[in-house]
């Protein structure tokens, strides 16, 4: 019997998971995650992967990579850099390593190593053996063969054996942090319940690896995470994009109107119409349209006809889109355009994120476009964001765009779901009466009335070509285009009465507000805690509408001597602050791709309050 | 109290489908005439409400067309009307969805929207108003403008080769393909009847003369001394005659048509291709899409090909009926609490 092992606990840990594309990494670590959020911790993922589906085996750009951050306490990001990485190749570790915290834990499956491996991965001498690990707390573990071992007897082929070596690795990590193996054997059986040998397979090498764990002398330690103090409730764990999809389904139900989204699919957008598309029992319509243009004229059309039309996109699609948005704007009809922001431009990095798409949600159409935009914070507001879209679309008549990029749309987080009941009501009331119809009438919204096709009398016509005032007939008079532009503008303006106030977290007024939008909300609130936990004295705000902005913005701004704006671009926010309140705002921009590191935006803190720490 | 269902009596008119609004069209041109016949026949050939019917076009002269229908219109961007019709008719099957497009509008720059909406077969009528050349930018050659063109973009005439509408149409699998000319008012309105019976992407090319830009593109077709010897029109189950009292017709030879003399005593009609629209395969239609390439040979007009499947809007209308009946009405409460959940105390 081996012997009896300690258990330390501890309040975070950061887990890396690194392998192949092929390798089923991001299978790992949704496991883990699930598993993770099911034992109560808190937690925030990054899946971070290819664009390229199997890229060749072994080789450096071919490494698909899962983060996961959690904790007994509260946390915000997936984590700056991992307390443990597992490598299941050289690529792997060479990719990862130089992020891995000094004295971190590295497992690496030991039999990867081979020469060819090696050569892949740019390593003149094997690394296991050449003292490149000094610092780590290094588990050579021969995965391949423990896995090959577990297995004997299988009827799976060598290939198909070897595929199950990423359950190996989960088990040994489920041993390593104390997790329960159930979870992921009832996905098991569920997953492959079509093919009960490789139920079969998967469990035993997932077994396997808890049980190496157990019983090898090489790890002595093993750790525990407690749960984390959640407040009471059902909790699921969710990703940005399927909350996204929840949020569209919740707006249908909540407005009584039937959900159509014409879409076209893109990294990292098409999830949401995966996810939508199940929802036909709800009469949701989706369309898988020839491009991208067509993915939206086809939502117009629907709204025209009284859907409640959205459309999904990511960067190159949303430019696709500009003409058809601007058509949509004039002929004032709901929709909303989901922009799931990815690296740019041009194709850029398709399966990285960035916030780079702001100044073209907000400004990029011909002409005086004015549309709402809002931007989703984490992966479980998507949902809140989602209906709130929905919501202001359809009670002004307009289109919006709603932001959220790649990290949060494929982050996980738990979310407390809420009940049916605590959703907010949306109210839509067909024009029916004849009496007094214009197409161009305004209610005290500004919004037109929105008499949708066989309703009788009130036949109309609409379209792209500028509108009379009121009566909605094509025309050209000077003044009426001058009146029509102002109209449109105060419309959307008329929102900020119609949605909350900017909240300032910490002091309401004083030396730094860090002010943020969208995805970086959990890096900022994380470097800010941690800034006040340093004695600094750091106030934050985060903005979820950035057309129009809460009404309170230039009043918040200048209750504070400096504003530090973080983005994830080169300063667009900014742009669109110093620009409407005339706030000199300091810019911080890291463009890489991913998600901002905690602790650069706290040096970056710590650098704009000057050693005076804010008093 | 009785339940009483109210109907419609009144008998509807050209008129009754007829705007308020001024229509600005140039004068003497072929638009007016497909107005006109679509106006006269509406009253005919429309089977639902007037309320339920939907004008859809994009961009150009003949997109001006949904403004002058007192019907539901919308006058959408440059080439997307098929996809706009399309989300239209998805959102609300039960209405009958027109599409208003012109050559440059849905074979240039909307051609991909084109062929999706055939391959699709999404029950929208498509009225493609080809004059060959674009008239509201003020006389540029499109793309069904003959090669050698000679037009302000191509001084020096057009190199490329044009688009053969009728064969596009085939080639994506459209159900309906039909053509008929402005000046043939007759033949037009029974062709609009035709279009407007059909369930599923109807597509009808209407040549149509644009007297400022290209004037008498067609006119070997509608001139009275011309026109016999050049325009074959098409009927159903009937040889293909054409000519001066009939003394021409069209022999099939394997994939090969030829125009026959049938006063020689060579050929009789019994010698002629029949033709049948309703054939199921599209390599007649296809065929017959040939003849405006080859010299010598007349220019069809009639139907092409009318044949019968289920419509993408039904498909999806039956696939929704068929997930609620098996899953039963969705409920929101199962979808977010469905998953793996935990409870926190």
């Amino acid at each position: 019997m081996a012997k009896e092992k300690e258990l330390q606990q501890l309040s975070e840990v950061t887990v890396r998971f690194a392998g192949d594309s092929g390798d089923g990494m991001q299978l790992t670590g949704s496991q883990f995650s699930d598993t993770t959020a099911f034992v109560g911790n808190d937690l925030n993922t990054l899946p971070d992967y290819p664009a390229e589906i199997r890229a060749p085996a072994g080789t450096i750009y071919g490494v698909s990579g899962f983060q996961l951050h959690f904790s007994s306490i509260d946390i915000h990001t997936p984590g700056d850099q991992p307390d443990v990485l597992v490598a299941m190749n050289p690529a792997a570790l060479k990719k990862n390593l130089s992020e891995l915290k000094k004295n971190g834990i590295l497992i690496v499956n030991s039999d990867a190593f081979d020469l060819k491996n090696l050569k892949l991965a740019n390593y003149p001498a094997n690394p296991l053996e050449d003292g490149t690990l000094e610092g780590y707390t290094v588990f050579n573990v021969p995965i391949s063969t423990l896995t090959e071992n577990a297995l004997e007897g299988t009827p799976l082929s060598p290939k198909e054996v070897a595929r199950c070596k990423n359950f190996f690795a989960l088990g040994l990590m489920y041993w390593l942090y104390n997790r329960p193996i159930q979870n992921t054997i009832d996905w098991i059986q569920d997953k492959f319940k079509k093919s009960p040998q490789f139920v079969d397979a998967n469990t035993k090498a997932l077994h396997a690896g808890f049980n190496f764990g157990e019983m090898t002398e090489a790890f002595t330690t093993r750790y525990d995470v407690e749960s984390a103090r959640l407040p009471k409730g059902t909790y699921r764990n969710i990703s940005g994009n399927e909350a996204t999809a929840f949020g569209f389904l919740a707006a249908s139900v909540q407005s009584g109107l039937p959900l159509y989204l014409g879409s076209y699919p893109i990294t990292p957008a098409t999830e949401i119409l995966q996810y939508i598309s199940n929802f036909k029992n709800f009469g949701a319509k989706t369309f898988q349209a020839e491009d991208e243009i067509a993915g939206i004229v086809s939502a117009i059309g629907a709204a025209f006809a009284g859907s409640l039309a959205i459309t999904t996109t990511s960067g190159p699609g949303l430019a696709l889109k500009t003409e058809a948005i601007g058509l949509a704007v004039m002929t004032e009809l709901p929709l909303v355009i989901i922009n799931v922001q990815r690296g740019g431009p041009s194709t850029g990095l398709p399966t990285k994120t960035e916030q780079a798409d702001l100044l073209q949600a907000v400004v990029g159409r011909n002409g005086e476009s004015p549309v709402a935009v809002l931007a989703a914070k984490t992966p479980r507001d998507c949902f809140y964001m989602a209906i709130e879209a929905s919501r202001i679309a359809l009670k002004y008549m307009t289109p919006v765009i709603l932001l959220t990029d790649g990290y949060i749309a494929n982050g996980t987080e738990p979310w407390r779901i809420p009940k049916v009941e605590s959703l907010p009501k949306i109210d839509v009331k067909f024009r029916t009466e004849k009496e007094g119809f214009y197409p161009y009438l305004r209610d005290e919204n500004l919004a037109r009335p929105w008499a949708v096709p066989g309703t009788p009398d009130l036949e109309h016509r609409i379209g792209g070509l500028e509108k009379a005032d009121i009566y909605g007939t094509v025309n050209y008079d000077p003044d009426n285009h001058h009146k029509m532009i102002k109209l449109r503008a105060q419309k959307i303006k008329n929102i900020e009465n119609d949605i909350p106030d900017l909240e300032v977290d910490g002091e309401q007024q004083g030396e730094l507000l860090v002010l943020g939008w969208g995805g970086t909300y959990g890096a900022i609130k994380e470097a800010v805690i941690k800034s006040r936990a340093q004695g600094m004295k750091v106030s934050q705000a985060h903005l979820q509408y950035v057309n129009p902005f809460p009404k309170n913005t230039g009043e918040v701004l200048k209750r504070f001597n400096k504003v530090l704006i973080p983005e994830i671009n080169l300063g667009q926010l900014a742009k669109l602050i110093r620009s409407e309140y005339l706030v000199d705002a300091i810019q911080f921009n890291v463009v890489r791709g991913l998600p901002f590191r905690v602790s650069d935006i706290l040096e970056t803190i710590k650098e704009t309050l000057g050693g005076k720490n804010g008093k | 109290m009785e339940n009483k269902v109210e109907v419609k009596t009144a008998k509807l008119t050209a008129k009754d489908f007829s705007s308020d609004q001024e229509v600005r069209w140039c004068p003497g041109c072929g638009d007016y005439s497909i107005l006109a016949q679509v106006q006269r026949t509406f009253p005919e050939i429309i089977n639902v409400p007037k309320e339920d019917v939907v004008w859809i076009s994009g961009i150009g002269c003949s997109s001006r067309f949904p403004y002058y229908m007192d019907t539901y219109g919308f006058h959408g961007i440059h080439g997307r009307a098929p996809i706009l019709a399309t989300g239209v008719k998805l959102a609300n099957p039960k209405l009958s969805v027109w599409v208003a497009t012109g050559d440059g509008d849905l074979l240039s720059i909307g051609g991909n929207h084109f062929i999706h909406a055939c391959r699709k077969n999404i029950d929208i009528k498509i009225l493609l108003f080809n004059n060959r050349i674009y008239g509201l930018t003020k006389g540029q050659y499109s793309p069904t403008s003959e090669k050698g063109k000679v037009t302000k973009t191509t001084p020096y005439g057009s190199v490329d080769y044009p688009f053969n509408p009728t064969m596009l149409a085939t080639g994506s699998e459209a159900t309906f393909v039909a053509r008929s000319i402005d000046r043939h008012t007759k033949h037009l309105q029974e062709m609009i009847k035709r279009v407007g019976a059909h369930k599923g992407t109807a597509f009808l090319e209407i040549y149509q003369n644009c007297n400022i830009f290209n004037d008498g593109a067609f006119s070997v077709l509608t001139e009275k001394e011309t026109k016999d010897d050049n325009v074959l029109v098409l009927e159903q189950g009937k040889p293909m005659v054409f000519g001066k009292d009939g003394n021409k017709g069209i022999k099939l030879d394997g994939f090969t048509p030829r125009v026959v003399d049938l006063t020689s005593g060579q050929y009789s009609v019994n010698d002629l291709w029949v033709h049948d629209e309703f054939e199921e395969s599209p390599v007649r239609a296809a065929i017959l899409s040939t003849f405006t390439e080859t010299p010598g040979m007349p220019t069809p007009v009639g139907v092409f090909r009318q044949v019968l499947k289920p419509t993408y809007d039904q498909g999806l209308e039956e696939q929704i009926e068929a997930v609620k009946k098996k899953k039963g009405q969705g409920e929101l409460a199962k979808v977010l609490f469905g998953g793996n959940t935990w409870e926190v105390n």
